[in-house]
């Protein structure tokens, strides 16, 4: 691995300061991502700032309704905890859905937010990368593309953004706080994420010197027609081709609110207002999911590998759709897909 | 590799950290860029952890930091400092086997045996968590510990029998 220094922050203003003092250094937490991005040489930070300390790892009601996850609570933390599992089931199931127990026990909230990409070629730093190498031009655009996104994409990129967490964060209207040198701001998770456009080397809109102390979510309304499902070449610790997160409400037959979210596709969790709009006051019948998933893939566009995802995409919107209104969530340790 | 931003850098830039590996407190001077699974194959001359892929994806290297299950090639060691490791050597107790080692035999739970460290010390931390009780629910939360010669069926076979020894505490 690099050489590199380390410091230990001891507050949050203390974490603020040392990375306005150190431009070429980086905070670290959990670090499954970061530690193995440096092993590759993708991730060069001349020196961490151990911020896997601070006091940011509690979960909290909020007053107005609501909880407040810590950003260093560690994801199984948070996908046990009773108040997740009782109010927020879509997002324990979220977490449950990615990577292993060992990576869940050592990732962090607000890490999982800032991991980075795993397209092929931004691992491959012998090929041209422009999230990794900015201007140096996409190798996935025209080659090995089976895992990129089929929405939102630029010339420049066609990274997706691989976090299963962060897709039921979409799909509940989450709220990032996030503290920096020009005070505290609260950032809504659509905002949070960006498509690649012309600056592909940014994931999303953090300032520099910014950090993550908690996510909020508002009060829980999707406890029982709600899911999360996801598609990947193997049934566990394998990233989605696709995934859908579903969140509706009920009454009787008829859909009063909707949300749906998609992962696997895109350089952020994707979600078309129109196709939940579509969903509202209808009865959960296969023509009306057929034209919500429709919505929900118009303007995706294929490349050379990954084609297949258009279709798959489509049919995972409709099977979850189906999974939340009949409150049948995906189990995901029963891999059976009903 | 050379890093423009910090001229101080140098090789010699060490920290002490202080661990408790399998019972027995460990003082020592560590580079930033040391994993806890170098210090332990490397430094504390304990290489029942494998480096297997050294990326996080095949479980050889689970250990337990303050009882929880982790890959330690994915952990920087000055991170960890204060932390109680175990490893899969300090599993047997008096010349006694962990109940989970004692299954692996008992079903014959391997085959070239590279995994198998990172499978019993995996299992350790999920007979603690307490999540898993169905065949299922082993295989989902095991997921993260790969065995390439395929002995799946024997080790989920060997965690439900130290489960039911262990009575859900590892």
């Amino acid at each position: 691995m690099i050489n590199f220094q380390y410091t230990r922050a001891t507050d949050v203003a203390d974490a603020i300061r040392l990375l306005a003092a150190y431009p070429e250094a980086k905070f670290i937490a959990g670090g499954t991502n970061l530690i193995d991005l440096m092993k590759y040489g993708i991730e060069r930070p001349t020196r961490l700032i151990d911020i896997s300390r601070l006091p940011l790892n509690t979960i909290e009601e909020v007053p107005s309704g609501g909880i407040k996850i810590g950003a260093l609570v560690p994801n199984s933390d948070l996908a046990y905890h009773p108040l997740v599992q009782q109010h927020y089931p879509l997002i324990s199931s979220s977490i449950l859905a990615g990577a292993s127990e060992q990576l869940r026990n050592m990732a962090s909230t607000g890490g999982n937010l800032l991991q980075r990409t795993r397209c092929l070629y931004f691992y491959d730093v012998t090929t041209p990368c422009n999230k990794r190498t900015p201007g140096s031009g996409c190798s996935a655009i025209n080659g090995i593309n089976r895992g990129n996104g089929i929405l939102g994409m630029s010339e420049l990129c066609i990274a997706t953004h691989p976090s299963d967490f962060c897709v039921a964060l979409a799909a509940l209207r989450a709220k990032i706080h996030v503290s920096g040198p020009a005070g505290n701001r609260i950032i809504p998770i659509e905002d949070f994420h960006r498509l690649p456009g012309d600056k592909p080397e940014h994931d999303n809109n953090l300032e520099r010197g910014e950090i993550i102390t908690a996510i909020e979510l508002p009060e829980s309304k999707f406890t029982k027609h709600y899911t999360y499902l996801k598609i990947r070449d193997r049934l566990s610790y394998a990233f989605a081709l696709v995934s859908a997160a579903v969140a509706l409400e009920m009454d009787g037959d008829r859909i009063t609110d909707a949300r749906i979210a998609l992962g696997g596709v895109a350089h952020k969790p994707w979600r078309v207002l129109e196709a939940e709009a579509s969903l509202h006051g209808q009865k959960g019948d296969e023509a009306t999911f057929a034209r919500a998933a429709a919505l929900l893939l118009s303007g995706a566009r294929a490349y050379a590998h990954n084609g297949f995802k258009i279709e798959l995409a489509s049919r995972t919107a409709i099977r979850a759709l189906k999974q939340a209104t009949n409150g049948t969530p995906q189990d995901q340790s029963s891999k059976k897909i009903i | 590799m050379v890093n423009a931003g910090e001229k101080d850098l140098k090789a010699g830039n060490t920290l002490n950290v202080t661990l408790v590996v399998n019972g027995t407190a460990c003082t020592f001077e560590a580079a930033p860029w040391t994993t806890l699974l170098d210090t332990l194959r490397d430094g504390l001359n304990l290489t029942g952890a494998k480096k297997g892929c050294d990326h996080g994806q095949c479980g050889a290297c689970t250990v337990l930091v303050d009882g929880r299950r982790v890959y330690s090639c994915l952990a920087l060691v000055v991170m960890k400092d204060g932390a109680q490791v175990t490893t899969v050597e300090g599993l047997a107790k008096d010349g006694t086997l962990h109940p989970l080692q004692q299954a692996f035999i008992d079903h014959d739970a391997f085959q070239c045996g590279y995994c198998t460290p990172g499978q019993i010390c995996s299992a350790a931390g999920l007979i603690a968590e307490g999540k898993a009780k169905a065949p299922d629910e082993i295989r989902e939360l095991m997921s993260g510990n790969i065995c390439r010669c395929g002995a799946y069926p024997n080790i989920v076979a060997a965690i439900q029998q130290a489960m039911s020894v262990l009575g859900g505490k590892a």
